[in-house]
């Protein structure tokens, strides 16, 4: 009975804090209908703005609190409603999902330039008061609690009863629910919902920073990946509330951070569970809320009745090209790989060959989200996790059990293509955003219960990956490995560009077109996205397999985390989901960008170009700040900006050619249709 | 025989009985009308027929085969094909890809193997067959333009081509001319008729245009608040005094 009691004062207050994330959370989807995965980013912004005015610059508590809460998270809040979500409206929730992902990756990023916060800044992190860990005992002198969580709890409650009220008593929040039913139909009854929206959005994200500001004395420095997390646990009580309901969502949030306490309280000290379980609960009742809930198995996303009155843009279509341009782009092409080859087998020393070895077993993972996103249109956020799962299937079979790496390879697919399959099963019925979800969330608990797994992992240290030998060829050497990788890569792209344009990609398309239409001819749409996401998932694992050859190890933190996966998303999202050429260059640009352009071309080209002072390599968040802000295209141009300009540059060609050989008076050729 | 024959279909939506006892047949390659004023229950009775909604009494069977437990993509595969009031289109694929779609999955060899050897791409016999129908309705000018790119009027064409891909023993058309001016109108129905013709695919026809449903259909039905008030001949329903009333008001007069 005591633990019961000390878990229950224990968890309400983080509960508290998770409550807030919860509300702030609704409060966005209701008003504005995004589903705002940057809130971890909002969060953690006010959080390292507070942090540093008041530790760096040693402003008061008290004002570097006012100014991270109601001054830096509103203003960020109508920033990104002003030069994004207002124009947004009517985009498919996926896209809308893919732009908070992209912010979620840049933001951070963002504000750790502007504020010079390096890789390794120590974070005394500090809290709304001042000596937030003093322990007072209301309940008795066995009930602890510390001057932080009374303030958790206490702000929770003036939060929740001042949103409560605006809600119910104001103008303002009667227009507020006016617009969450039908923006277009508020706006008809004379409601300025664009001025309600940015209101909501400056509204939520204080909430964002509140929390932020909050939560942040648990951590042990001020990072961005602590603060994603605590917006799963807020995601999780959004969900309980069937991210419409603000009481069930409170509800569910103190629900989840006492249950937390109680699994902390229970489950035998240092075991897997208690290590694993307690800090994934959030990410599992995630997933298995989606998963199990029937309020949200019957529920479609969010959809404006009158939404369709202005379609988003359509697509670039495929074009016709002469002759000429074709055999010039692929001459193009040709001399590029062609320089490639040459360089990596004859020119470059291990640094860049490592580099390259990894980059080309990146691009089999991400052909599975060419596979995943680009074909079926389906998000999902775990891409790095079946990567992971042919690592360490690899990796054991291999290792463990003596296996020609090979085979295990191949195996480790095949393992993750059924789990893939297993996967799908129950989550195809959602798509959209419950998919990316619930993706998300079987993620985050395989990384911090199932890779801690020793039969997984295979325990410290880590088993030592063998590469292959075939027959008398041995693929020890880097160059005879890239070679291997060179012939894997090449086959899988094949077997991507085939299945496009076969049967089964011809099916998810009709299926990303019309899913009742697609029906409507009998196509069998579980069946069709099940395919997919079994594809998908084994070219993942494939490729984690060839990784894990590449680099002689599993490295599961490093390539497969959750938010690794996001970032993969991010990237091929930016460069072109539709092609296998995307995938490439999203994989080469993932590893190479970094260390080839911004650390030595640019400063290279910069320090001989302009003749004013010298410049470094530039800094290192910066690969995320662009791709993560690329990744912000997609509403407008869901085959990836790369490639929208590829074909916009290529058809400005093309009419140049036309033109000419119309002058001449040659014959007339297909015109490229706009 | 009758080819879809409903008896009984009721339909409750929380106290309001959308189709109550509801019966109506479609012989093999007739073409029937089905009318009534808005609200009356046709997009229920529709949508009960292609298995988006489940009726609570009553059946449904089509070809002698009971309908209640078959999904939507089987029912397509055993021969209804249907077009949408509101037009749903592949996104991103021309009209020769939403044909090709079809054809490949009438046929149902569409194997992930058969892909990943290179046998995914159209046959000849397939691409011969998209092009018998592109020339049928007329598309050919238009077949490898982007869907974005059509007139609403052109989209319900490809529409009735992609159903027609599936060789439907019967087309179920949900208000084909909604949306369409006085000549894509005549020239639709033209196309139906054709299509009956031809492929001897019966056609059941919801549709709001009184002089599409006259000039098209032998045999009627009228509802009217959920219930059947009328059935029969094209020429004696529309002379019945009550579907007058229901469906025009008393003084009403049909063109």
């Amino acid at each position: 009975m005591d633990d019961v009691i000390r878990s229950v004062i224990q968890g309400v207050p983080v509960g508290s804090v998770y409550a807030l994330v919860a509300l702030g959370f609704v409060l966005t989807y209701k008003t504005a209908g995004v589903f705002n995965l940057a809130f971890g980013a909002q969060a953690y912004t006010a959080a390292a703005v507070h942090y540093e005015l008041h530790v760096r610059y040693h402003w008061n508590l008290a004002l570097s609190s006012v100014v991270a809460i109601l001054i830096v998270s509103p203003s960020l809040g109508l920033l990104l409603d002003l030069t994004l979500f207002r124009y947004l409206r009517s985009a498919p929730s996926v896209s809308r999902l893919v732009t908070t992902i992209g912010l979620l990756v840049a933001v951070p990023n963002i504000v750790r330039l502007a504020l010079r916060i390096g890789s390794k800044s120590t974070f005394g992190a500090v809290g709304l008061v001042p000596d937030g860990k003093t322990v007072y005992r209301p309940f008795g002198a066995d009930y602890p609690v510390t001057r932080d969580e009374l303030v958790q709890i206490g702000v929770l409650i003036v939060a929740g009863l001042g949103l409560g009220a605006l809600f119910r008593w104001t103008a303002l929040g009667l227009k507020m629910r006016a617009v969450v039913e039908s923006t277009r139909m508020a706006e008809l009854a004379g409601i300025n919902s664009t001025g309600v929206g940015a209101f909501a959005w400056a509204l939520s994200s204080a909430f964002a920073g509140l929390a932020g500001v909050l939560i942040a004395p648990q951590f042990a420095n001020v990072d961005a990946l602590n603060f994603f997390e605590l917006v799963i646990a807020g995601i999780a009580a959004a969900a309980i509330g069937g991210l419409t309901s603000m009481p069930r969502a409170l509800a569910g949030a103190l629900g989840l951070g006492v249950a937390g306490a109680l699994l902390a309280a229970y489950l035998p000290t240092n075991s897997i569970l208690a290590r694993g379980l307690k800090p994934s609960l959030p990410f599992v009742v995630l997933f298995l809320w989606i998963v199990l809930s029937p309020s949200v198995r019957g529920r479609r996303d969010i959809a404006d009745p009158l939404a369709g009155v202005s379609p988003p843009p359509p697509a670039v279509s495929a074009d016709e090209r002469s002759r000429e341009l074709t055999i010039g782009t692929r001459a193009f092409w040709g001399a590029v790989f062609a320089f490639l080859a040459w360089a990596v087998f004859t020119a470059v020393n291990d640094f860049w060959l490592l580099l390259v070895m990894q980059a080309i077993a990146i691009a089999v993972i991400f052909l599975s989200i060419t596979v995943i996103t680009g074909m079926a249109g389906q998000l999902s956020l775990c891409q790095a996790t079946f990567g992971a799962i042919g690592a360490f299937t690899t990796t054991q079979l291999a290792v463990g059990q003596g296996m020609s790496v090979l085979v295990a390879m191949f195996l480790g697919a095949a393992v993750a293509a059924a789990v893939g399959g297993v996967l799908a099963l129950p989550l195809l019925r959602l798509g959209g955003i419950w998919l990316a979800l619930a993706t998300l969330g079987f993620a985050l608990f395989f990384t911090s219960v199932v890779a801690e797994l020793s039969w997984v992992s295979g325990g410290t240290p880590k088993p030592k990956v063998p590469r292959p030998l075939l027959g008398p060829i041995d693929f020890a050497s880097d160059r005879s490995f890239i070679a291997l990788e060179i012939v894997v890569l090449v086959l899988v792209a094949v077997l991507v560009v085939r299945v496009r344009r076969g049967t089964t990609g011809r099916f998810l398309g009709a299926l990303r077109g019309s899913e009742i239409a697609a029906a409507a001819v009998g196509i069998n749409p579980v069946r069709a996205r099940i395919t997919a996401f079994a594809l998908s998932a084994g070219i993942a694992g494939l490729g984690g397999g060839l990784l894990a050859m590449a680099e002689g190890r599993t490295n599961h933190t490093v390539n497969y985390a959750p938010f690794q996966g996001l970032f993969f998303l991010v990237i091929v999202v930016t460069l072109g989901t539709r092609t296998v050429e995307g995938a490439l260059q999203a994989a080469f640009g993932y590893k190479l960008f970094q260390p080839l352009i911004l650390e030595r071309a640019l400063p290279w080209l910069v320090n001989h170009i302009q003749p004013f002072g010298h410049v470094g390599a530039l800094p290192k968040p910066l690969p995320f700040i662009l791709f993560g802000l690329g990744a912000l295209t997609f509403a407008r141009h869901p085959e990836g900006i790369l490639e929208f300009q590829k074909r916009k540059s290529l058809n400005a060609i093309q009419r140049r050619i036309d033109r000419r050989r119309t002058s001449k008076g040659a014959p007339e050729q297909p015109i490229v249709s706009a | 025989m009758s080819l879809l024959l409903a008896r009984g279909v009721t339909k409750r939506f929380a106290g309001i009985t959308a189709l109550d006892d509801v019966a109506l047949s479609v012989d093999e390659r007739e073409l029937v009308g089905l009318i009534g004023p808005n609200g009356a229950g046709k997009t229920t009775f529709f949508n009960c027929l292609l298995g988006l909604l489940r009726p609570d009494r009553g059946s449904i069977t089509f070809a002698g085969r009971d309908l209640t437990r078959i999904p939507t993509h089987q029912r397509a595969r055993l021969g209804i094909g249907r077009t949408f009031q509101r037009i749903e289109l592949f996104a991103e694929m021309t009209p020769r890809d939403h044909l090709l779609v079809a054809e490949r999955s009438r046929r149902g060899n569409g194997r992930l193997w058969k892909d990943i050897v290179g046998l995914g791409r159209p046959s000849p016999d397939e691409r011969a067959r998209v092009d018998a129908i592109l020339h049928l309705l007329g598309l050919e000018a238009d077949a490898d333009r982007p869907i974005e790119a059509l007139s609403l009027g052109r989209g319900r064409v490809v529409e009735i081509g992609r159903a027609l891909m599936t060789e439907p023993k019967l087309l179920l058309l949900d208000e084909p001319s909604s949306g369409l001016d006085q000549r894509e109108t005549e020239h639709l129905a033209a196309v139906l008729r054709q299509v009956n013709a031809d492929h001897g695919t019966a056609i059941l026809l919801v549709e709001h245009d009184i002089a599409m449903v006259r000039g098209l259909v032998e045999r009627v039905f009228v509802l009217d608040f959920g219930t059947l008030i009328a059935s029969g001949a094209t020429a004696d329903v529309f002379a019945d005094a009550g579907v007058r009333q229901a469906y025009l008001g008393d003084s009403g007069s049909l063109a």
